[in-house]
């Protein structure tokens, strides 16, 4: 069968179509279900092959909300009220070494900016233009660096920054992780070019699982996604020598979220 | 490793055997590998406890990749569809030649100066580091355990872990040479010289490489499993993002990643989560202030189809190269990642390497298991390993018979068929049994070698038997 195809191919047809032949010659024999120890396929019924009568796509239906519905009791807990999603959380990015600051409002967070800005000594500081960002700039004793400002973005000038500060798409509890976007978060840079990264969020942010964070970005792009979304769970990271954890391999050495509200 | 495909038939097997014996008696190779993988056993099982139901976990990610493999005839081409309308453009490679050829003539176009590039082991697969350096372009590997490699000269000893056979010192020694650094003994500081050295080279870099680990097909992104952070800056800076993919990454749904995220880092790194998963939807877009101007797919089919064609092995391409059942088992243990001769070692690259690249040379990979399974146990999206290897011991037999072992079969079915001599058979053999190290046969001297024998009975199994059978009367 392979050969046929590849006479076929000789004959001057594209890698694509090449390709896409392979697949469809080789899928005309079906493989079995895997041995699943206890799957509840959804409606009851036993999920078909997925070529059974015909068609490929026959019997799948079922499939679309398998990992979103009927797997969320088998994953991690992330919590189902507002409180328990937070002491997940926290409990998450204590693990995973990552600061969370709580802090009742802008001003509050803006304060806390400014004392972390003077107490390490930082002499420039990058953003992006968003509602809960440029508040924390406005009393911080150093440089700023506005990453979509009206100038073209520099890397150069990124790099020499000693922190980032963005906003967030949602917060995940269940693995500690939180979204950010090319849309939402300042492009692609800001959020792991600079030595610490620095999230401002609000309470309402937070989502349960990651099924819900996946859910909410499909839903808010509508068929036009942002170019990158990102989900940072802890800072930077490697265990590569020797497996030994160690913080801070490429992207920020420190992850500090504040939490508004 | 392009030029060892030239060699004799056999060098594969040869070498195996040879590498193997090298290592398995290198103690002090084998402790400090089960030292480095002791805490990564710890973590995992930590991780593992924190699902409500790590086994239903696993079928929810085997049903994902199965529904995905099994039509990949129409999400392979929905996937595409959806890529091209986010802007992004892709390149079918056959096999590994047109894939080095494809990405070779982007990079040409790109008039790349510098080209950074992030983990990526189908890269490895097909040779490109060499393709590029051969046609003069430097290209730097960013993850730390690969940057390693690269500077010693060897490929990944384990392809989720590059480097875990590496001392602390050894690596010391490398920066000294090649960097220039001071000599030290800290983990810490050994990374810090990698992140100081790498920061310009990202800023400098006009094309970007990376791998994929899934391919969404009803959104058309790529997502990027990474802990460092270098895959994130290698498609966030250069002009030109290109990224080199197998055709089976494919799965449907962007919930199914809500499943397989978490499930890969677990059981490949002990992690509840990496720390970056990325989803990349093509280049910049309008209104966002960076990101690539040009982002490239190369999706290798290099015997995918081949493994597809064969039900009973298609489920090999639900692999999301977590690493998992290299850590488990004791062949990779106590042979090292090396001894494989493979772009992907352990159990799974013994199951599909005889596909990608010939059973007749690398039917010996079956052979390189105990059968214990743990391999299938740990498999987050359920590959019957094992059995796979017996499949692939079944298949090469009946390609490529083993007249000696035909033989033996058949002078065993004339002896167990005749009882009378099949006890004369077995009284020479309790009485010689000793003498059996001292016969001048060579592969029965190399297995007894290593083992021993156990002392011979007495009296046959029937002349027990009957004895019995008079005592309780």
């Amino acid at each position: 069968m392979k050969a046929a195809v590849d006479t076929i191919a000789a004959g001057g047809m594209s890698a694509r179509d090449t390709i896409l032949l392979r697949v469809r010659e080789a899928l005309r024999l079906p493989a079995p279900m895997p041995h699943f120890k206890s799957l509840v396929p959804s409606g009851g019924s036993d999920i078909p092959s997925p070529h059974a009568g015909g068609s490929s796509s026959a019997g799948h239906a079922g499939l679309a909300i398998l990992p979103l519905d009927v797997a969320r009791p088998w994953l991690p807990d992330g919590g189902d009220t507002p409180e328990s999603q937070l002491a997940i959380l926290a409990n998450n990015l204590e693990k995973l070494r990552a600061q969370m600051h709580r802090v009742a409002d802008l001003s509050a967070a803006a304060d806390f900016v400014l004392s972390l800005a003077r107490t390490r000594d930082w002499h420039r500081v990058a953003y992006h233009g968003h509602a809960l960002v440029e508040p924390l700039l406005a009393g911080v004793p150093c440089a700023t660096y506005r990453v979509d400002g009206a100038d073209a973005f520099d890397k150069s000038a990124l790099e020499h920054c000693d922190a980032g500060i963005t906003a967030c798409d949602a917060i995940v509890a269940q693995t500690g992780s939180i979204l950010v976007s090319s849309a939402t978060s300042g492009g692609r840079a800001l959020s792991i070019l600079p030595h610490v990264h620095i999230v401002v969020a609000t309470l309402d942010q937070i989502v349960s699982t990651l099924g819900d964070a996946l859910h909410a970005a499909k839903h808010r792009g509508a068929g036009r996604m942002p170019s990158m979304l990102s989900f940072i769970t802890g800072p930077s990271r490697t265990g590569d020598i020797e497996r030994i954890l160690v913080l801070g391999a490429h992207g920020p050495k420190e992850l500090i979220l504040i939490l508004v509200g | 490793m392009i030029a060892q495909d030239a060699q004799s038939p056999q060098w594969a097997k040869k070498k195996f055997l040879h590498d193997a014996k090298v290592h398995v008696q290198d103690t002090g190779h084998r402790t400090f590998v089960q030292k480095a993988l002791g805490g990564y056993f710890l973590s995992r099982d930590a991780q593992k406890a924190r699902y409500r139901d790590w086994e239903q976990a696993r079928d929810a990610a085997s049903l994902a990749k199965w529904s995905a493999v099994n039509r990949l005839d129409e999400l392979l081409p929905l996937f595409v569809a959806n890529f091209e309308a986010n802007g992004g453009q892709v390149h079918w490679a056959r096999d590994a030649e047109e894939a080095r050829r494809i990405i070779l003539d982007l990079v040409r176009e790109a008039k790349a100066k510098a080209i950074i590039k992030s983990k990526c082991m189908t890269s490895e697969e097909i040779h490109l580091n060499a393709a590029l350096e051969k046609d003069g372009y430097g290209v730097i590997e960013s993850d730390l355990g690969e940057f390693i490699q690269q500077l010693r000269g060897e490929p990944p000893y384990h392809f989720v872990f590059p480097c875990m056979h590496v001392r602390r010192e050894e690596i010391s020694e490398l920066f000294g040479k090649f960097l220039g650094t001071p000599p030290t003994n800290s983990p810490e500081e050994l990374t810090m010289i990698a992140r100081r050295h790498m920061r310009q080279l990202y800023v400098d870099a006009d094309v970007g490489i990376t791998g994929a680990n899934f391919l969404v097909a009803e959104t058309g992104q790529i997502s990027i499993t990474e802990n460092e952070g270098n895959a994130r800056l290698t498609a966030a800076l250069p002009r030109v993002h290109i990224s080199l993919s197998g055709i089976e990454k494919v799965v449907e749904h962007l919930d199914d990643l809500a499943v397989l995220l978490p499930m890969l880092a677990t059981a490949g790194a002990g992690q509840q989560m990496t720390c970056y998963n990325t989803l990349y939807s093509g280049p910049r877009r309008d209104g966002e202030c960076d990101g690539p101007d040009e982002m490239h797919l190369v999706l290798l089919d290099n015997s995918r189809t081949a493994i597809l064609a064969d039900p009973e092995q298609r489920d090999s391409l639900h692999c999301i190269r977590c690493g998992a059942c290299l850590n488990v088992c004791p062949i990779f243990k106590n042979v090292g990642g090396f001894t494989y001769g493979t772009t992907y070692q352990g159990p799974i690259g013994s199951v599909i390497t005889p596909h990608l690249r010939g059973l007749s040379d690398w039917n010996h990979l079956s052979a390189a298991s105990s059968l214990c399974g743990a391999c299938s146990d740990v498999c987050p999206v359920r590959i019957d390993i094992h059995h796979h290897l017996l499949h692939n011991r079944r298949n090469a037999a009946r390609t490529v018979p083993n007249r000696w072992e035909k033989f033996g079969h058949q002078i065993f079915v004339i002896v167990a068929s005749r009882p009378w001599l099949f006890a004369a058979g077995g009284a020479i053999f309790r009485h010689t049994l000793g003498m059996l190290k001292r016969l001048p046969v060579p592969l029965l001297r190399d297995w007894l070698a290593t083992r021993a024998l156990p002392a011979a009975p007495r009296k046959s199994f029937r002349q027990q038997w009957r004895q019995a059978g008079k005592d309780s009367l």
